[in-house]
């Protein structure tokens, strides 16, 4: 039940997006048209379903004070959490590459749909802040580090295509020169994030 | 070379206003719009950025030439992680409110735009110097900003600067509210829209054909 919770919030209420501006870079570029903008979050929900696990054992077992007990008893005091930026990075950008080569290997097709994308997420911030996030708020165990990968990328891939389905139809629309491009994409996204903010309300 | 010849000038300040990293490179938007419902964590945050860039941009660029470049992004990640945390530890150290305002987005600067766009785009190609200049430019537009957006947030959310009240009392008392629309984060994204719409009126050269 608390998963389920902390699912559903992560996809209305924390939404990457519209609460914390993470992963916005890729999120303006990436969203001309809807079938990219899909891709682009299906690979975001991917890595963050498999990183923010990792980052959790990673973070519970070798860096919080005290974790390398299970290693040695006199390891006991020492506190390795200083370094976790420098490991969190290391784990993402390690993964992606795995995961580069192994949907190369496996799904060709998939990776030729994402295939410029996938290397680019390394750098996403939704990714990062995710660990992060996971880190501050002393997430339970590693499912829940998992539900809460799934629910904020599903928030972000809601939130993308969204976007790149208003940005298809604006196109037509006759925008103040200074605005068009970047400009009127705040300003939607702005839009948007009100609409969602009405999920605020929630108490879950 | 000389150190401020014609090139290196404009490394410097093409960033300012022309070539902004913000308004027309369109990067490190995350936490442009994160940190700025307050003045104070915008220009700590401000300050961290032009550091970490300027000291990233001269490392990478004095080892441009020995990276392979097929694992220059993992070079340039630990890099830059580096930086942060010595960012980081000092913030702490030093001033603990700040750092806890700004919570994870000093750790976000490692996956800001800005850095990896910078490093790619200029360290790798000039020398130290040049790209010593080039990441304080960018450091400081991008800081420009941050310190408008925040100073507008500021002022009609809360009434105050720095935490200092500047709109005087009397003026709640004839019924003037503070807006707290402007805190909350969408309002950022439209204060960013109204400052490009402003700069890309007068830059006409910059204003896209289609949206």
């Amino acid at each position: 039940m608390e998963n389920l919770n902390l699912f559903v919030k992560s996809i209305f209420i924390d939404n990457m997006i519209f609460a914390y501006f993470l992963g916005m870079c890729s999120y303006l570029a990436v969203s001309k048209n809807v079938k990219t903008a899909f891709g682009l979050g299906l690979a975001v929900t991917f890595m963050l379903v498999v990183t923010l696990p990792l980052n959790y054992l990673l973070d519970t077992y070798v860096l919080q004070e005290g974790a390398l007990k299970w290693l040695h008893p006199s390891l006991a005091s020492v506190d390795l959490s200083f370094l976790g930026l420098i490991m969190f990075i290391a784990v993402i950008a390690s993964a992606t590459q795995l995961v580069e080569m192994a949907v190369e290997k496996f799904a060709p097709a998939l990776y030729n749909s994402l295939g410029i994308f996938l290397p680019l997420i390394a750098v996403n911030c939704a990714i990062l802040g995710g660990a992060l996030f996971m880190q501050q708020r002393d997430l339970g165990s590693t499912l829940t580090a998992g539900v809460y990968g799934l629910g904020s990328g599903i928030g972000w891939l809601l939130a993308i295509v969204g976007l790149a389905a208003i940005r298809e139809k604006i196109a037509y629309s006759n925008v103040p020169p200074a605005l068009k491009g970047i400009g009127i994409t705040f300003i939607i996204t702005g839009l948007m994030g009100i609409a969602f903010m009405s999920f605020l309300g929630i108490k879950l | 070379m000389a150190l401020f010849s014609k090139r290196n000038k404009e490394a410097f300040f093409n960033p300012l206003s022309k070539d902004n990293p913000v308004l027309v490179q369109i990067l490190g938007i995350c936490s442009t719009l994160a940190v700025t419902a307050k003045l104070e964590p915008a220009i700590v945050m401000g300050i961290s950025v032009i550091c970490v860039l300027a000291l990233s941009n001269v490392i990478i660029s004095l080892i441009r030439k020995t990276i392979p470049t097929t694992i220059r992004i993992i070079v340039q990640l630990v890099v830059v992680a580096a930086l942060v945390i010595i960012v980081q530890q000092v913030l702490v150290a030093y001033s603990y409110d700040v750092s806890k305002q700004l919570s994870v987005f000093i750790g976000l600067i490692i996956t800001n735009c800005i850095l990896m766009g910078r490093l790619e785009a200029f360290a790798l190609n000039n020398g130290p110097w040049a790209s010593f200049l080039d990441g304080i430019g960018n450091g400081l537009g991008y800081t420009i900003i941050l310190v408008i957006v925040a100073f507008f947030r500021e002022l009609l959310g809360s009434g105050t600067l720095l935490g200092f009240q500047v709109i005087p009392q009397w003026c709640y008392d004839h019924g003037y509210m503070n807006n707290g629309l402007m805190i909350l984060p969408p309002m950022a994204l439209i204060t960013v829209a109204c400052i490009i719409w402003v700069h890309r009126s007068r830059n006409k050269d910059l204003q896209e054909s289609s949206n």
